[in-house]
C-alpha cells in the first residue's frame, strides 16, 4: 500500500524558506525530512514523518520546476506558470545564488570549464559541501561568468542588473568572475591561509582602480581585465630601487617618519630596502600575464612573509605602507606619482587585509 | 446577429528552441476560426518574436462566435520538412459576447501543447464587433450571461428567478475513435480538447436560447460536467438556474434606473401580448417612486417576446425594463379561502393572520394596478394570468387544473443556487437524493427489450436519439427529485445538483438537492403556481409585503408573524404537516421563536443562509466509507452496484450522524455525498458543515451499550468508551464555542409555547435505562426496501445508542473518535460561510491537492479498506493543514472532496479548498459588516422596489393533504412504478433514492433538565459587531504579471466585485511518454496543475479581471501507464471571472473598472 501520487499546487506558490535551503544544500527529501524532524522547528503542528515528507516533496518539485526559471532570474518575474509573491521571488533568486565561502575560495581563480567541474566531488570532500550543492554554485558562478564577460559597464552593476541580485552578494560574484577572468594564482599552500573574503576584497580592489573602468567610465569600459597601459608604467616605478640615491633618500625619510612609532623599527631599517625591492619588482613585472597571475603568491612570499617572521604587527605595517607611499611621493626626483598612488593604494590595502595569521 | 471577429498577434516571448543548431527560433502562428484560417509573417531566429500582425477579420455568425474558440497555434518554419507545432492557445470568445462582459481580450497567454505544457507565451489581442440580427428564428443565444457563482452575483439583484435550465449534448470520443490508431497522441489530445470546447459552447449556447425563451437574461449556478463514457461517447451536460438580473448601479439613483427603462422600447411589451398591461408602462415615470414600478416583472413572456428582447442583444440587459403588473388569479381565491378553512394548530388560529390585502376584492385590485401605485403582484404565470384574475367565482376548479398543466409543463422546480436573495428560501424540508444506475453498453438479451429498452440501445452507433435517451435518464431521476420534495411538503429543490461516476460499462447518476418552500417573490408560472397549489391546499397564510425592509422578513412576514418571529429561524421551521409527518421525526418549538415547529437535526446541501442563528462556529464533516465488490461484468455489475447502494447511503448516513452527534450540532450544511464506483470496490464521500443552529434542539449525546452486560471487563471498556466519547463531545462544544442557549427562560410568554411534550421529555430521562436503550447501530435489517427505511426510527428513543455488538461496531466507533482534530487556529467548512468568523483578511491561498493510493493488498477487508480510505483522508486534511501553517487562524473553506477510482486498486481523492486567514482581534474596523451592509443596502432597496401588496406563499406546515398524499407518493408509488421492470436502473432507483430526511431517529436528551436563563441570553450569541480587519494585503506585484486571485467562493473577502466578465470554462488534455523524466507521476501532475492554474490567470488577465471566484476543478481525470512511461490526465476547471477592488480603495476612490489595456501594458513590461 503506498502513495502512488501526491501533489499540492496553490494558487500562490507555497515557498517554505526552511526546505529551500536544504534543498539548496543538496540534501534528499528523506535527509531533509530527517533534519526538518530534528530542527523541531515545526512547532506547535505535530507532524507525523509522513505529513514532512508529503511536504518536503511537493517544496522539492516545485523548486526544480523553479530552477530553469532561477537560471534566467528575470524570467521569473514575467514566467506565468508560478504566482509568486515578489518578495518570495527575491529570496528564491537570492538563496539561489548564494554561494559558500569555503566552495568559492576552492574555485577561485580556476578556470570555470568542464574539468574543473569534474574535480568538484574533490572539493566537496573536502569542504564538507554536498556535491549538488557545489555544482549548483559551480554552474552559477559559470552562467554569471559567461553573461558578464563580454558586457561593458561596472561588473559588480552588470552582475546585478542581469542576475535580480543584492548588492553584497553581486559583488562577491563581480571578485569570483574577476578571479576566474585573470585566472589569479590561489590555490598555492602559502596562500591558503586566505580566506574567500580577503580575496574578494583583493579583487574589489584590482577592480576599483587597476581595470579600465576605474580611470575612464566611459562606453567601452571593461571591468574584466587590468588595464595594459598602466600596467606597462608601473615598469616605471623601477627607479625607485634601482637609483641607489632615491632609495636611500626614501629609506631615510620612513625611518624618520617612524622611528619611534612602530615596535619593529630596526627590522623595518634593516629590511627595507628588501621590502621596497619587492614591492617594486612584483610591479614592475606585473605585464607578464604569468606574473599578474601570481600577483598574490608574490605578494605573501616577498613581503607577507618577511614581515610576519620579523612579527610585525598590522599597526605597524599600516603605518609603514602609509609613509613608505607618501614619502615616496616627495621624493624630488621621483615623476611617477600617479601610478605610484594608484599601484600603491591596492598593494597596500590588498596586504594589509592578507597580513593574518 | 453575425459578427465579425478580429484578432491580432503581437509577439511572443520565451520560446522553446526549436533549431538545435542556432539555439533559435523561427517562429510564426496560424490564426483559425470556423474554417478560416491566417497567418503571421515568419519571425526567424528569435526567442521572442515581435510579429505585431495586421488585424485578422473573421466574418462569422454569432451562432459560431458562441460555438467555436478563436485557435492560435504557433509554428517552428522549416525550409525543408513539415512545420513543427510549438503549441496552441484556445481563447474562448464568448465573454465578448456580451456588452456588460469584457470588451477586449488582450494579453500574455501560455502557449500550450499537450505533450509539452506550457511552451513561452504569446500576446493576442482579439476584439468582436457584433450586428444587429432581427431574426427571430435565430439559433444563438448571444449576451445571456453564465455564472458558476451559486448565488446571486454580487454586482446584480435578481428581479427574478426563472428556474432550472439543463441540456446535454453528445458525441463520439476522438480517443475511441478509428483514427485515433495512426495519428499522433498529439493530435488525438487537441481533437478531444477542440471537441469539448465546441461540444461546451454549443451546450451553453442552446441553454441560453432556453433562457431567452423563459424570459431570463442570465444562468446563476451553471455548473457543467462531463461523462467520458468511453467507447460509448462523449456526454457534456449542463444545469443552471435561469434568472432575470439587473445591475446594481453603484449610485443608487433612480434617474439612472429610469433611463433604461423608458428608452426601452415599449415595442417589447406589446408584442409580448400584454396590450393589457400597457397602462402600467407609464407608472415607471411616476416619479415617487420609479423604481419600484421598473425592476420587478413578473411574467412570464411568451416565447416570440423572448426572442425580441434577445436581439437587442449589446444592449445592457435583455430584460426588457418596462413594468409589468399582472394579477394572479390565484389571488382573489386564496383570499376568499382564508377564513373558512381552520388552521389545524391552535397556534397558529391564535394568531391573526394580518391579511393587509385581502380584504380588497378583485376589482380593487384592478383598479390599484390601473392606478399605478406601487402595488405590484405577483403573478402567477400561464400567459391568461391577467384576464383569469376577474373570475373569482368557478376559481377553485380553474386553479386546480392550472396547476396541474402548470405542473406538468413546468418539469422541474429546481434551482442549482446555494444561497439566495433574503426572504426568497421560506423553509427548508430536507436533502432529497436519487440515484440510478445505468448501463453504458450493448443490451443483447431480447427479454430486456420492453418498457425501458429505449434506454439500453446500442450506444456504440451514435444516432440522433442519444441525447433523448440521456435525457430520459436524468429526467427520471429529476421526477422522483420532485417526489420526495413533494413528500416533504415542499414545492421546489433548491442546491440542487447532479453528477455521474463511471466505470466500464455501468454508470450511477445521482442528484441530490434540498426540498425547500420558496417565497414567490422572484418566481413566475410553473414555481410560483405550485406556491398556488399547495398554498391553496393548505390553510392559506397571507403575507403582508407592504412594509418591508429586512432581509429575513420574507420568512417571518409570509407566516404572518412579521413582528414577533425572529428572523435566522424562519426557514428551520417544519415545511410539512407535523401530524402527518412524511417520516418520524421529533419535533420541539422554534427555540428562537418558540411558535413553529422545528425537526431535532436538518440536513441541506445549500449553503448557511446568512440570517441564519447559529451558536459557535461550523466544522468539517465527513462520511467515509469503502465497500468491496465482486468483479463483474455488465449486467451483473449492474446489479451488484445497485445492490450495494442502499448499504452504502446508509452507512454514510449513519456516519454523519454520528459525527454530528460528537460535535453537539444539530445541522449539516452543503452536504455532497459522492459515490464513486471501481472495478473491484464502491467509495462513498460524504462531506458537509456541520453547524449548531440555535433554533433546533440541542443533540443529545451518544450512549453506548454493550450486548453482553454481564461480562465484566467488557463493560469496562464499554465505559471506558463511553468517557471518551463524552469527552471528545466536550471538547468539540469548547473548540466549536457551541454553548446553546438553554431551553427554558423565564419569559413566561415564551414559555407558554413550550409544549408540555417537552417538559415530559425533560423530566422523563435525564439518563436512558439500559433497558430503554434500544438498538440503533447495525440492528436494522437493511432491506433495500425504501420503506423500512423510513422507519429506521419508530418510538421514542431517549439517546442515540450505539450498541456494540461485534467487531464491526468497536471499529466503528474508533473511527468515529479517530478523526483527529483540527490543529489549533483552524477552522474548516465545506461551505461558502463560516459561521461564528467574521473578521476576514484578504490574505487567501487556493490550492489543489491530489493524491492516489495503490492498494497493494487485493484481498482487503471492508474493514480494511474502510481504515485505508478513512486514512487517507484524514492524511490529506492533515496535510493540508501543515502546508497552510502560516496563515493560522484560518479556515479552509469550501472544502471539496472529489474521489475517484481510476484503476483496479487505485483511490484517487482530489480536494480544492481556500484558506483563508481572519484576525483574532475582534475589534478592528468593521470591515465585514460594511460589506454586508453595502449588499443588504442592495437588497433592501431591491426588496422596497419588490413590494407586493399580496404574497402568496406556501405555508405547508398545517396541511394534512398535501403531505399525506405526497408520503403515500413516496412509499407507494416508487417501488410499485418500478417493479415490473426488469431495467437495472430501476434496481437503484428503488433502493438507493432516500430522502435524507427520512433518517435515523433519535431523542435528544436534555440532561440538564430544567435550566433558566434570561430571554437576553438567548438572542444570537454571535456578536454582531465582529470585524474584519482591512489591513490590505501587501500587494505581490509578481513583477510585470498583474496578480490573478482564485478561490471556489463567490467572493473574496474586503473586497467589491465591481464587474463579472464572463465564465471561464477550460478543459485540458497533458500527456506524456517520459514520465520518470518529468519527475514522475507527481511531478508530472504537480505541473500541469500548475500550468492549468497559469493558464485560467493568464485568460482571467487578458478579459481585465484580477480575480476568479467560484472557481472549481469539475474533473481531473488521470490515467498511467509506468511500464510504458506514459501518462495521461485530463482536467476542466470552471470559474467567473471578475473584477474586484479593495474597499478600502473603493471608499477612496470612486471605482474605476480596470480596462483591459491597461493590464496589458503592465503584463506586457516583462518583455
Amino acid at each position: 500500500m503506498t502513495m502512488e501520487l501526491d501533489v499540492f499546487v496553490g494558487n500562490t506558490t507555497i515557498i517554505d524558506e526552511e526546505v529551500y535551503q536544504l534543498w539548496l544544500d543538496g540534501f534528499s527529501v528523506a535527509d531533509a525530512v530527517k533534519m526538518r524532524l530534528e530542527n523541531g522547528a515545526l512547532g506547535e503542528c505535530e507532524v507525523s514523518g509522513e505529513v514532512l515528507h508529503s511536504d518536503t516533496m511537493d517544496q522539492y518539485r516545485t523548486f526544480q520546476m523553479c530552477e530553469r526559471l532561477l537560471h534566467c532570474p528575470s524570467k521569473l518575474a514575467n514566467q506565468l506558470l508560478f504566482q509568486i509573491p515578489a518578495h518570495h521571488q527575491a529570496m528564491l533568486i537570492e538563496r539561489y545564488y548564494e554561494f559558500d565561502h569555503m566552495f568559492a575560495r576552492e574555485v577561485l581563480g580556476k578556470k570555470l570549464s568542464k574539468g574543473t567541474k569534474k574535480d568538484l566531488d574533490d572539493i566537496s570532500s573536502k569542504t564538507g559541501i554536498a556535491l549538488k550543492s557545489c555544482r549548483r554554485q559551480f554552474d552559477n558562478f559559470k552562467r554569471v561568468f559567461k553573461v558578464v564577460e563580454e558586457l561593458k559597464g561596472p561588473l559588480a552593476e552588470n552582475v546585478q542588473h542581469h542576475f535580480l541580485l543584492s548588492d553584497l552578494l553581486a559583488k562577491d560574484y563581480a571578485a569570483v568572475v574577476f578571479f576566474a577572468n585573470s585566472r589569479f594564482e590561489t590555490g598555492k599552500k602559502k596562500l591558503q591561509y586566505l580566506s574567500f573574503q580577503d580575496f574578494a576584497f583583493c579583487a574589489c580592489q584590482l577592480i576599483s582602480y587597476w581595470t579600465v573602468g576605474a580611470v575612464d567610465n566611459m562606453m567601452d569600459d571593461m571591468d574584466v581585465d587590468l588595464e595594459k597601459e598602466f600596467l606597462h608604467d608601473l615598469k616605471d616605478l623601477k627607479v625607485l630601487v634601482n637609483d641607489k640615491d632615491m632609495l636611500d633618500q626614501h629609506k631615510s625619510l620612513v625611518c624618520s617618519q617612524l622611528r619611534g612609532r612602530i615596535r619593529v623599527f630596526t627590522e623595518m631599517e634593516a629590511n627595507f630596502k628588501n621590502l621596497s625591492r619587492a614591492l617594486i619588482n612584483i610591479a614592475s613585472k606585473l605585464t607578464n600575464t604569468k606574473d599578474v597571475r601570481d600577483l598574490f603568491i608574490d605578494l605573501v612570499e616577498k613581503f607577507i612573509e618577511p614581515c610576519r617572521s620579523d612579527k610585525w604587527t598590522a599597526g605597524d605595517l599600516t603605518l609603514f605602507l602609509t609613509h613608505y607611499t607618501s614619502t615616496a611621493s616627495t621624493l624630488e626626483t621621483y615623476r611617477y606619482q600617479v601610478i605610484w598612488e594608484r599601484y600603491m593604494g591596492v598593494v597596500k590595502s590588498c596586504i594589509l587585509k592578507m597580513y593574518h595569521d | 446577429m453575425p459578427g465579425k471577429l478580429k484578432a491580432k498577434i503581437v509577439a511572443g516571448r520565451h520560446l522553446p528552441v526549436m533549431d538545435r543548431a542556432s539555439d533559435l527560433t523561427d517562429a510564426f502562428v496560424e490564426v483559425k476560426f470556423g474554417n478560416t484560417t491566417f497567418k503571421t509573417d515568419v519571425y526567424p531566429k528569435s526567442l521572442n518574436p515581435q510579429w505585431n500582425s495586421e488585424w485578422f477579420k473573421f466574418e462569422v455568425d454569432d451562432e459560431d462566435l458562441q460555438d467555436e474558440p478563436l485557435q492560435i497555434t504557433v509554428l517552428d518554419h522549416d525550409t525543408y520538412s513539415a512545420n513543427d507545432a510549438i503549441g496552441k492557445v484556445y481563447i474562448d470568445i464568448d465573454p465578448l459576447l456580451s456588452s456588460e462582459a469584457a470588451t477586449v481580450i488582450s494579453g500574455w497567454f501560455p502557449i500550450y501543447d499537450t505533450i509539452h505544457g506550457i511552451r513561452g507565451e504569446i500576446n493576442v489581442l482579439v476584439k468582436v464587433d457584433l450586428f444587429n440580427d432581427l431574426n427571430r428564428f435565430r439559433q444563438s443565444s448571444c449576451g445571456v450571461k453564465f455564472f458558476c457563482t451559486t448565488s446571486i452575483p454580487r454586482c446584480y439583484r435578481a428581479v427574478m428567478v426563472h428556474g432550472f435550465v439543463e441540456e446535454l449534448v453528445v458525441n463520439e470520443d476522438p480517443e475511441y475513435q478509428w483514427i485515433d490508431r495512426i495519428r499522433t497522441p498529439r493530435a488525438s489530445n487537441e481533437a478531444r480538447q477542440r471537441l469539448i470546447s465546441l461540444m461546451s459552447g454549443e451546450l451553453q449556447r442552446k441553454i441560453g436560447l432556453k433562457v431567452l425563451e423563459m424570459g431570463g437574461n442570465a444562468v446563476v449556478g451553471y455548473l457543467q460536467c462531463f461523462d467520458l463514457e468511453g467507447e460509448s461517447g462523449l456526454v457534456v451536460r449542463a444545469i443552471g438556474t435561469a434568472c432575470t438580473l439587473d445591475k446594481i448601479s453603484n449610485t443608487y439613483a433612480p434617474a439612472s434606473a429610469i433611463n433604461p427603462c423608458n428608452s426601452s422600447p415599449s415595442k417589447d411589451t406589446k408584442e409580448a401580448g400584454f396590450g393589457e398591461e400597457a397602462p402600467g408602462v407609464p407608472l415607471s415615470s411616476g416619479p415617487p417612486t420609479p423604481l419600484r414600478a421598473q425592476t420587478f416583472s413578473s411574467f412570464s413572456p411568451s416565447k416570440s417576446y423572448s426572442r425580441q428582447s434577445s436581439s437587442s442583444d449589446t444592449e445592457l440587459s435583455l430584460t426588457p425594463k418596462t413594468a409589468r403588473i399582472c394579477l394572479s388569479p390565484s389571488s382573489p381565491t386564496l383570499q376568499s379561502k382564508s377564513s373558512p378553512i381552520p388552521t389545524t394548530k391552535a397556534l397558529r388560529s391564535t394568531t391573526p393572520p394580518p391579511l393587509h390585502v385581502s380584504q380588497s376584492d378583485t376589482a380593487m385590485l384592478r383598479k390599484s394596478v390601473s392606478f399605478s401605485e406601487d402595488l405590484l403582484l405577483a403573478a402567477s404565470g400561464m400567459g391568461s394570468g391577467g384576464s383569469a384574475g376577474k373570475e373569482a367565482g368557478p376559481l377553485k376548479a380553474l386553479l386546480r387544473q392550472q396547476t396541474q398543466s402548470a405542473l406538468e409543463q413546468r418539469e422541474f422546480p429546481f434551482f442549482t443556487l446555494t444561497s439566495f436573495p433574503a426572504g426568497f428560501l421560506l423553509h427548508v424540508g430536507g436533502v432529497v437524493s436519487a440515484r440510478s444506475v445505468k448501463l453504458l453498453d450493448r443490451i443483447h438479451n431480447p427479454a430486456l427489450g420492453n418498457t425501458r429498452s429505449y434506454k439500453l440501445l446500442d450506444w456504440n452507433s451514435f444516432t440522433a436519439d442519444e441525447p433523448e435517451t440521456r435525457d430520459a435518464w436524468w429526467e427520471e431521476i429529476r421526477q422522483e427529485i420532485k417526489s420526495h420534495a413533494k413528500a416533504l411538503g415542499c414545492h421546489a429543490v433548491v442546491g440542487y445538483s447532479e453528477s455521474t461516476s463511471i466505470c466500464e460499462e455501468v454508470c450511477i447518476l445521482s442528484a441530490s438537492g434540498t426540498a425547500a418552500v420558496l417565497s414567490s417573490r422572484f418566481m413566475q408560472d410553473g414555481a410560483l403556481d405550485m406556491d398556488h397549489r399547495l398554498s391553496r391546499q393548505q390553510a392559506p397564510v397571507f403575507t403582508s409585503g407592504t412594509e418591508k425592509g429586512e432581509g429575513d422578513m420574507g420568512s417571518s412576514a409570509s407566516l404572518g408573524f412579521e413582528d414577533l418571529a425572529p428572523p435566522g429561524c424562519g426557514f428551520c421551521h417544519i415545511p410539512y404537516d407535523e401530524l402527518n409527518m412524511p417520516f418520524p421525526a421529533q419535533l420541539t418549538y422554534c427555540h428562537c421563536c418558540r411558535r413553529f415547529k422545528v425537526p431535532d437535526v436538518l440536513f441541506t446541501t445549500i449553503d448557511l443562509p446568512t440570517e441564519a442563528n447559529v451558536t459557535g462556529k461550523g466544522c468539517l464533516i465527513q462520511a467515509r466509507l469503502c465497500r468491496t465488490k465482486k468483479k463483474a461484468q455488465g449486467e451483473g455489475n449492474a446489479t451488484a452496484i445497485s445492490n450495494l447502494l442502499p448499504f452504502l447511503e446508509y452507512e454514510l448516513h449513519t456516519q454523519l450522524m454520528n459525527k454530528l452527534k460528537l460535535r453537539s450540532m444539530n445541522a449539516l450544511f452543503g452536504l455532497r455525498i459522492q459515490i464513486s464506483i471501481g472495478e473491484n470496490m464502491l467509495l462513498g464521500l460524504a462531506s458537509a458543515t456541520g453547524v449548531y443552529l440555535t433554533p433546533l434542539p440541542s443533540p443529545g449525546g451518544i450512549q453506548i451499550a454493550g450486548k453482553t452486560p454481564s461480562d465484566i471487563t467488557y463493560e469496562q471498556h464499554i465505559s471506558n468508551m463511553q468517557k471518551k466519547i463524552n469527552d471528545t463531545i466536550a471538547k468539540n462544544k469548547e473548540l466549536y464555542e457551541v454553548n446553546p442557549p438553554k431551553l427554558f427562560t423565564l419569559d413566561p410568554e415564551a414559555f407558554r409555547c413550550i409544549n408540555t411534550e417537552l417538559v415530559e421529555e425533560v423530566i422523563g430521562s435525564p439518563i436512558p435505562e439500559p433497558r430503554q436503550r434500544s438498538r440503533l447501530f447495525r440492528s436494522h435489517s437493511e432491506s433495500s426496501d425504501e420503506v423500512s427505511e423510513l422507519d429506521l426510527s419508530h418510538g421514542k428513543k431517549d439517546a442515540f445508542v450505539l450498541e456494540i455488538d461485534d467487531t464491526d461496531a468497536v471499529e466503528d466507533i474508533h473511527s468515529l473518535l479517530t478523526d483527529a482534530p483540527t490543529p489549533p487556529g483552524f477552522y474548516s467548512c465545506n461551505t461558502e460561510i463560516m459561521p461564528g468568523i467574521y473578521n476576514w483578511t484578504s490574505a487567501l491561498q487556493m490550492f489543489t491537492s491530489v493524491r492516489v493510493f495503490r492498494l497493494s493488498n487485493v484481498n482487503l477487508t471492508n474493514q480494511g479498506l474502510n481504515k485505508v480510505f478513512n486514512d487517507l483522508c484524514e492524511n490529506l486534511l492533515k496535510s493540508l493543514y501543515f502546508k497552510l501553517r502560516s496563515m493560522v487562524p484560518c479556515c479552509l473553506c469550501h472544502l471539496n472532496f472529489t474521489v475517484a477510482v481510476p484503476e483496479d486498486e487505485l483511490i484517487q481523492v482530489a480536494v480544492t479548498a481556500v484558506a483563508m486567514s481572519f484576525d483574532k482581534e475582534q475589534t478592528l474596523e468593521n470591515g465585514r459588516q460594511s460589506c454586508d451592509k453595502t449588499l443588504m443596502k442592495a437588497i433592501t432597496e431591491n426588496e422596497e422596489q419588490l413590494q407586493f401588496p399580496l404574497e402568496l406563499t406556501a405555508e405547508s406546515s398545517s396541511n394534512p393533504l398535501s403531505s399525506a398524499k405526497g408520503l403515500s407518493e413516496v412509499s407507494g408509488a416508487l417501488p410499485s412504478a418500478r417493479a415490473p421492470s426488469v431495467d437495472y436502473s430501476s434496481f437503484t432507483d428503488r433502493c438507493s433514492s432516500w430522502i435524507e430526511q427520512l433518517r435515523l431517529k433519535a431523542h435528544t436528551i436534555r440532561r440538564g433538565s430544567i435550566k433558566t436563563m434570561s430571554s437576553l441570553e438567548k438572542a444570537s450569541p454571535l456578536p454582531e459587531g465582529r470585524s474584519r480587519s482591512l489591513r490590505s494585503n501587501r500587494s505581490y506585484a509578481g513583477g510585470s504579471v498583474a496578480v490573478v486571485k482564485m478561490t471556489p467562493l463567490s467572493f473574496i473577502p474586503g473586497t467589491k466585485i465591481i464587474k463579472y466578465l464572463g465564465i471561464i470554462n477550460m478543459f485540458f488534455i497533458r500527456e506524456t511518454t517520459s514520465l520518470r523524466e518529468e519527475g514522475g507521476v507527481s511531478g508530472f501532475l504537480h505541473s500541469f496543475i500548475a500550468e492549468v492554474f497559469a493558464m485560467v490567470r493568464a485568460h482571467v488577465a487578458a478579459l481585465g479581471g484580477n480575480a476568479v471566484v467560484s472557481y472549481s476543478m469539475k474533473e481531473c481525470v488521470f490515467m498511467e501507464n509506468p511500464n510504458k512511461n506514459q501518462a495521461q490526465c485530463l482536467i476542466n476547471v470552471s470559474g467567473d471571472a471578475v473584477i474586484f477592488v479593495r474597499e478600502s480603495e473603493l471608499e477612496a476612490t470612486p471605482p474605476q473598472p480596470q480596462s483591459a489595456s491597461t493590464q496589458t501594458s503592465s503584463s506586457g513590461e516583462g518583455t
